[in-house]
């Protein structure tokens, strides 16, 4: 078996008195997208940003294709070469164009030559059909066109994994399809991703497993037919209840 | 209609305004014939309101307390009103700054004495009394200033000399106009003779009696390079300062006539004012 | 007229029948006329209200007793244009000045900002002592720091230390206005959102490269017109070291008025501080207003 890309194990994280995450262990392996769903403050988003080091665990382990990327003497930065990390919103740099977001971090982290940069960007955004946005500012793009660009400049850095941080939370509902169309994209070619969501669209079409955090805790796993359609706990029910009363089933 | 009629409150308002702003009567001033403190139109009916400098020096005034009588114009100014009838318990002493009195306006004093040069433009906005000391301008320095030892006015000049003065004083005149330099300015005295001390200026101009005290007591190592010639030529002398077309001018002048007339003023000159033959002159 | 009330859908055939000509209706004749008619209307009241109370006004000025007097004190051009070049030679010092501290302050307070939003431990000494220097100079009137600067610090009488006036007074003007622009651009930086931070942080980019090219560019742009108002208030208070003994253009225009008791000189001292600060700050004005509009088309996708 080959090793997984990303393994939590009994990740715990606290704020001051008040525990987030609690006994958080699952595994992500290479080409699968798992998705977490749960309510807001269930932990969901506590979760990526541990994983992508930017808030520190409390106990537990994290590892990277095998490494722990959780120990004390570990550089974040290196690390967050191999993870891309896609938030809710402010992802895109309001002061440069969308082409210059997306070739920052090659030419400046990597040190890419600008020309080769250019070109790569130009490719990427074609691809998912943004290329003649590439001048723009992003405030001249909708919601949904923002966040995809975010997404794409994160593979800019060609990451082993893909973090997605509720991406389409804050955006009008009929955005939101453009943005899953880039999501299973990006599935169809074998990108590893984890995603916090409170999109049920996304756990249906593109989760290879899907888990319920409830309070911190991961309280159901499975598929998304499984997950969805036949939840064994009276939370997750409850929960997927209030979800379908809402219209977002 | 409804809106030009908003506008007419607007008008009436106007016409109110400028009714109001039409000027009172200036009733005749009267020279007072008597000088008396019972005729006298002071500030205070009664009281003889004196002004002087804050803070003021020796040797003009003792301790900065004009109310002791001691110092030279604190001993001139009780000598004036005494001349005009009024007692000490009757005098009352305001401070002002120097630039403050000299400028047009109503004032709060009767008279004011801080060293006050008569000059033609000031006579266009302050009355004066007649001249009650006449002094040359002196340069303050400091021992090992790049000017001491100068003997002429050119070495000055030559010498690159950063010389000082307060703003709106003859001193700084004697500096622009006589010497030809170009002159730090400073708001008042004070100021100045801090930054001589801190030798930020190369020397202080001032008339020769307050030389002698900052050169003694104030300026460490403090000397006197020496007196302007003729920089009391264009200068009428101090007077005593008082609003324009004051109905007390006039028996203030003759107060202070009186008191030149019967050696009253020199004996206080005597006392007060050391002789000017310690300063060399420099031509 | 279509009955709009029960279930209805539109007849017409698609592609949809918009942009065709029309052209519009009596009623819709009718309300344009009447709107034009209340413009005109509001029109007319304005420009008389106008004249009526600017013309009052001027007549009430002029008329009143005073008005030959101060129009003398105050406005005697003549004698103005006469003293005018030793003005301009003295504002020569407050230019010289406000160039030298306008750099000199950007700097400085630029690096106050970052020393006090950094996090990094090995610099809290250095945090510390920025947050009390900004307080403290904040806090006192900057006429003292001047008089404190340029006459305190020479009373010592420190060996190789300068008592030049103009270089003391510069620097105490350097130092009180880089407290004020290091709290102008650390509000700044805490603006710009922290999702920011952490996009480009998630991107790889360290924390010295974050700042560089994502949180400083757009913090500056924020506080643009703020550093521009401190910018004019600075051209303005270059004036105060005058009292160190320093002629600027205030100190020129006093020195003519205490020759002959009219203050013209200082009207003409005040006309030329306003025709630098009015230009700058009507073009910060349209400065900032491009690159909002840059910035912030209103969604036009």
């Amino acid at each position: 078996m080959t090793t997984p890309v990303l393994n939590l194990e009994k990740v715990r994280k606290t704020f001051g008195s008040e525990v987030v995450l609690e006994d958080i262990t699952f595994t992500v392996p290479v080409h699968t997208a798992t998705v977490f769903i749960g309510a807001s403050g269930s932990g969901k988003s506590t979760l990526l940003r541990c994983i992508n080091l930017l808030d520190q665990i409390d106990d537990g382990q994290i590892l990277l294709d095998g490494e722990d990327i959780s120990s004390a003497d570990v550089n974040p930065d290196e690390v967050r070469k191999k993870l891309g990390m896609v938030f809710q919103s402010f992802n895109l740099f309001p002061h440069m164009t969308v082409l210059e977001n997306v070739i920052l971090a090659p030419t400046k982290v990597q040190g890419i030559a600008k020309e080769v940069a250019v070109e790569e960007a130009l490719q990427l955004l074609k691809k998912f059909g943004l290329k003649d946005k590439a001048d723009q500012y992003p405030d001249r793009l909708s919601g949904g066109q923002q966040q995809r660009v975010a997404i794409i400049r994160s593979l800019a850095r060609h990451p082993r994994l893909l973090l997605l941080d509720e991406v389409t939370s804050a955006l009008d509902p009929v955005l939101v399809n453009e943005v899953l169309s880039t999501v299973r994209d990006l599935k169809s070619e074998g990108m590893t991703m984890v995603l916090a969501t409170h999109e049920m669209g996304f756990a249906k079409q593109v989760a290879d497993e899907v888990c319920y955090l409830h309070n911190g805790r991961i309280l159901e796993w499975g598929t998304s037919g499984e997950i969805l359609e036949n939840p064994t706990r009276p939370e997750t029910k409850e929960f997927l209840r209030r979800v379908h009363d809402a219209g977002r089933l | 209609m409804k809106k030009l009629l908003k506008v007419i409150p607007l008008l009436v308002a106007a016409l109110v305004l400028s009714a109001c702003s039409s000027s009172d009567e200036n009733s005749a001033t009267s020279e007072s014939t008597t000088c008396s403190p019972e005729s006298l139109a002071t500030v205070e009916a009664g009281t003889l309101t004196i002004a002087t400098g804050e803070p003021a020096y020796y040797p003009w005034v003792i301790d900065d307390k004009p109310e002791s009588g001691e110092g030279f114009e604190a001993a001139v100014a009780y000598a004036v009103a005494q001349e005009l009838g009024y007692d000490n318990a009757a005098v009352k002493w305001v401070r002002t700054s120097f630039d403050a009195a000299i400028a047009p306006g109503p004032k709060t004093f009767d008279f004011n004495l801080q060293q006050y040069s008569i000059t033609d433009e000031r006579k266009q906005v302050v009355d004066f009394s007649s001249p009650y000391y006449k002094s040359n301008q002196a340069i303050v320095s400091f021992k090992g200033s790049k000017i001491e030892g100068v003997t002429t006015l050119q070495g000055l000049a030559d010498a690159g000399a950063k010389l000082g003065a307060a703003v709106s004083t003859t001193s700084l005149d004697v500096i622009e106009t006589q010497l030809g330099l170009k002159a730090s300015v400073f708001n008042d005295n004070a100021a100045a003779v801090t930054a001589l001390k801190n030798k930020q200026i190369d020397g202080l101009v001032v008339d020769l009696p307050t030389a002698f005290y900052l050169s003694a007591v104030e300026v460490p190592n403090g000397i006197i390079v020496g007196q302007i010639d003729g920089s009391d030529a264009g200068d009428q002398g101090f007077g005593l300062l008082l609003s324009k077309d004051n109905p007390i001018t006039s028996c203030v002048t003759k107060a202070v006539d009186a008191i030149r007339d019967n050696g009253t003023l020199q004996a206080i000159i005597d006392q007060w004012l050391t002789s000017s033959a310690g300063a060399p002159v420099l031509k | 007229m279509s009955n709009k009330s029960g279930r209805g859908s539109y007849e017409g055939a698609t592609p949809y029948d918009f942009g065709g000509p029309w052209s519009p209706s009596e009623i819709e004749l009718a309300r344009r006329q009447a709107r034009k008619k209340r413009n005109q209307r509001s029109a007319l009241v304005a420009a008389l209200s106008s004249f009526l109370v600017l013309g009052t006004f001027v007549i009430v000025v002029v008329t009143s007793p005073g008005w030959e007097t101060l129009r003398n004190t105050f406005f005697k051009w003549a004698y103005g244009f006469e003293i005018l070049p030793k003005i301009i030679l003295g504002f020569g010092t407050n230019a010289m000045l406000t160039v030298i501290a306008g750099t000199s302050v950007a700097i400085i307070g630029l690096a106050i900002a970052l020393l006090r939003t950094s996090r990094s431990p090995a610099l809290t000494p250095f945090r510390f002592l920025a947050t009390v220097y900004v307080d403290v100079f904040r806090g006192i009137p900057m006429l003292l720091v001047i008089l404190l600067v340029g006459f305190g610090i020479p009373a010592l009488q420190i060996k190789g230390l300068t008592n030049n006036v103009l270089i003391l007074g510069t620097l105490a003007v350097i130092i009180t206005y880089s407290a004020y622009v290091a709290e102008v651009i650390r509000s700044g930086i805490l603006t710009v959102h922290p999702s920011q931070r952490a996009a480009a942080r998630s991107l790889g980019l360290s924390h010295f490269q974050t700042l560089r090219h994502v949180v400083l560019p757009q913090a500056l742009k924020r506080v643009t017109p703020p550093l521009l108002n401190d910018l004019v208030a600075l051209i303005k208070d270059t004036g105060l070291v005058s009292i160190l003994g320093v002629t600027d253009a205030v100190r020129a225009a006093q020195i003519q008025t205490a020759k002959t008791f009219n203050y013209t000189p200082y009207v003409m001292a005040a006309i030329i501080f306003l025709l630098v600060t009015i230009p700058l700050t009507r073009w910060t004005d349209r400065m900032l207003r491009n690159s909002l509009e840059k910035q912030n088309a209103q969604g036009q996708a």
